[in-house]
């Protein structure tokens, strides 16, 4: 009575563990033949001449360090803090009760939202200093970068404090309320920390795609001091002719982004469980 | 409460919430010293009622007064009655990212301005006041329901206020924290506060509330001394309601108690 329905239930020929053998071996093989394939056709020597080379590449440090990546995290975090606190004073305006300040802020949002950066850039770079003639923005180039870095930063961050703010319990803000704490008071006291909390992943990861985006200062004409790791990578791979600079260039964009990767993740995580 | 009037005075009080009439005419007041339990089925508006009281609800006719001043008066500084009110809610609504302490004090250094040692004085003492004196440092998420309550008590406590409000304390909790949380509130009737209490626990009304209120459809049906309302209810909708909130499982197998009319 046991034995018969099983043999009936197995079709003929393969077994289904049979089959998955069958299956995982076949995606091995494919993948074992591309790799010999790859490893029997390329020009090892001249790829390493190229994209490798280790003594080009030392002749690269330390300025691509003390140029370049800190060129790239100046422009990055000056964009990340312009775009925190113009978002943060547009979600506010997005919750107003007055009405002109929520059509201000959602003209805004979807304005910002809606340009390439690119043009954002050269509309600060170029357009602001012609439009206004004698008009500088402080900061030089670092200025010009962080203010187009956080004019478009500021647009998705509104969206994302403003989502922050209301997912605090309404309970909170009667709360506190109750307590005699004036509005300003409250959403400075209670409201706005427990939003933010609750938006630090996303930021991060805000603050990975600005640090990714830095690369579009190459378009503002700046010196040589003022180059990012991006331009500086260019250059060199220009003047020595070679592409090492351009890999090495990006292994330091990793640095920067893997780890704010793993920590937003790590927060995120850490959110899912419950804080504290 | 100049004078011997009344701590909350409450007149003509309507409230709708679009076409829905929540509140359809409630007068009633408590003394100062006075604690009041405000009774009655589900929907029957007793916690609108409440939150009217403090204008987290804002009533669409009527007047409120409280501690002496006219809350319902649109040029009142309503951010200083509140300061006067207690308010406790069903959900406790502890602010998640602060301690025990840092619940207690906030609203006392932000709105009061104390100073911090005074602040924190105050704060450890109605801590203790309501038994979590070993629980200063922990965050809510840390606390049992009980405990996230009586924190929520103490924080109203510690504005010092002349007027305290309870939105159904006990309704979150699970049966066996209750007892905490009404002999924190036992204690403080004890001491003199003066209290307006909307809630299911009907032990607690009849034992310590000088006054209970019964409420249905919007209106005050019945108040009277505790026990005389509790025990000898004379409206018919007072005594199917306790019937029913007293012995649940007295209800017939075939559905809820029919509605005598009367």
């Amino acid at each position: 009575m046991t034995a018969e329905p099983v043999k009936a239930a197995a079709p003929a020929g393969m077994s289904r563990r049979r089959r998955r053998q069958f299956a995982l071996g076949g995606q091995y093989g494919l993948l074992g033949a591309v790799v010999l394939a790859v490893a029997l056709l390329a020009n090892w020597s001249q790829l390493q001449e190229n994209f490798a080379n280790f003594g080009k590449a030392r002749d690269l440090f330390p300025e691509i360090l003390t140029i370049g990546l800190r060129n790239t995290a100046a422009y990055t975090g000056l964009g990340f803090g312009i775009g925190l606190v113009l978002g943060l004073v547009i979600a506010l305006m997005r919750l107003s009760s007055v009405l002109p300040y929520r059509w201000f802020a959602t003209a805004y949002i979807e304005m910002f939202r809606g340009l390439p950066l690119l043009l954002i850039f050269i509309f600060v770079g170029v357009g602001v200093p012609l439009a206004f003639p004698g008009t500088n923005i402080p900061g030089g180039a670092a200025g010009q970068a962080g203010l187009a870095l956080g004019l478009a930063a500021a647009a998705y961050m509104a969206e994302t404090i403003r989502a922050g703010i209301e997912a605090v319990p309404k309970g909170q803000l009667e709360a506190a309320r109750s307590l005699g704490m004036p509005h300003g008071r409250a959403m400075v006291s209670i409201i706005i920390p427990q939003a933010f909390r609750i938006i630090i992943p996303p930021l991060t990861n805000e603050l990975v795609l600005l640090c990714k985006d830095s690369s579009l200062v190459l378009f503002l004409g700046i010196s040589l001091e003022q180059r990012d790791l991006t331009k500086f990578g260019r250059d060199l791979a220009g003047q020595l002719g070679n592409t090492t600079p351009i890999v090495v260039a990006g292994l330091c964009y990793l640095i920067i982004t893997i780890p704010l990767s793993l920590l937003a993740r790590w927060l995120e995580a850490r959110q899912r469980r419950g804080q504290r | 409460m100049k004078d011997g009037a009344s701590a909350i005075e409450i007149r003509d009080l309507y409230k709708s919430f679009g076409t829905n009439e929540v509140l359809r005419g409630i007068d009633f007041h408590v003394d100062p010293g006075e604690v009041v339990c405000v009774i009655g089925p589900s929907g029957s508006g007793k916690s609108t009622l409440l939150r009217c009281v403090n204008l987290l609800e804002l009533p669409s006719a009527g007047t409120v007064r409280v501690a002496g001043a006219e809350i319902t008066d649109p040029e009142v500084d309503l951010d200083a009655v509140r300061r006067r009110i207690g308010m406790v809610f069903q959900s406790f609504n502890l602010f998640p990212h602060l301690t025990a302490l840092g619940n207690v004090t906030i609203a006392q250094r932000k709105v009061l301005k104390r100073a911090r040692d005074e602040a924190e004085r105050i704060g450890r003492a109605n801590l203790e006041r309501v038994g979590l004196a070993d629980k200063i440092d922990a965050y809510p998420g840390k606390l049992s329901g009980g405990q996230q309550q009586r924190v929520a008590i103490a924080r109203a406590l510690a504005m010092g206020p002349e007027v305290m409000l309870f939105d159904e304390p006990t309704s979150a909790l699970d049966p066996e924290l209750v007892g905490d949380v009404l002999g924190v509130m036992r204690g403080l009737a004890e001491e003199g506060m003066t209290m307006l209490v909307v809630t299911h626990e009907m032990s607690f009304a009849r034992e310590v509330a000088d006054r209970v209120v019964f409420m249905d459809g919007g209106v005050v049906v019945e108040e009277g001394p505790a026990a005389r309302v509790v025990s000898d209810p004379r409206h018919e909708r007072t005594r199917s309601f306790l019937s029913r909130v007293l012995d649940p499982a007295a209800a017939p197998a075939h559905g809820p108690a029919g509605d005598v009319p009367g």
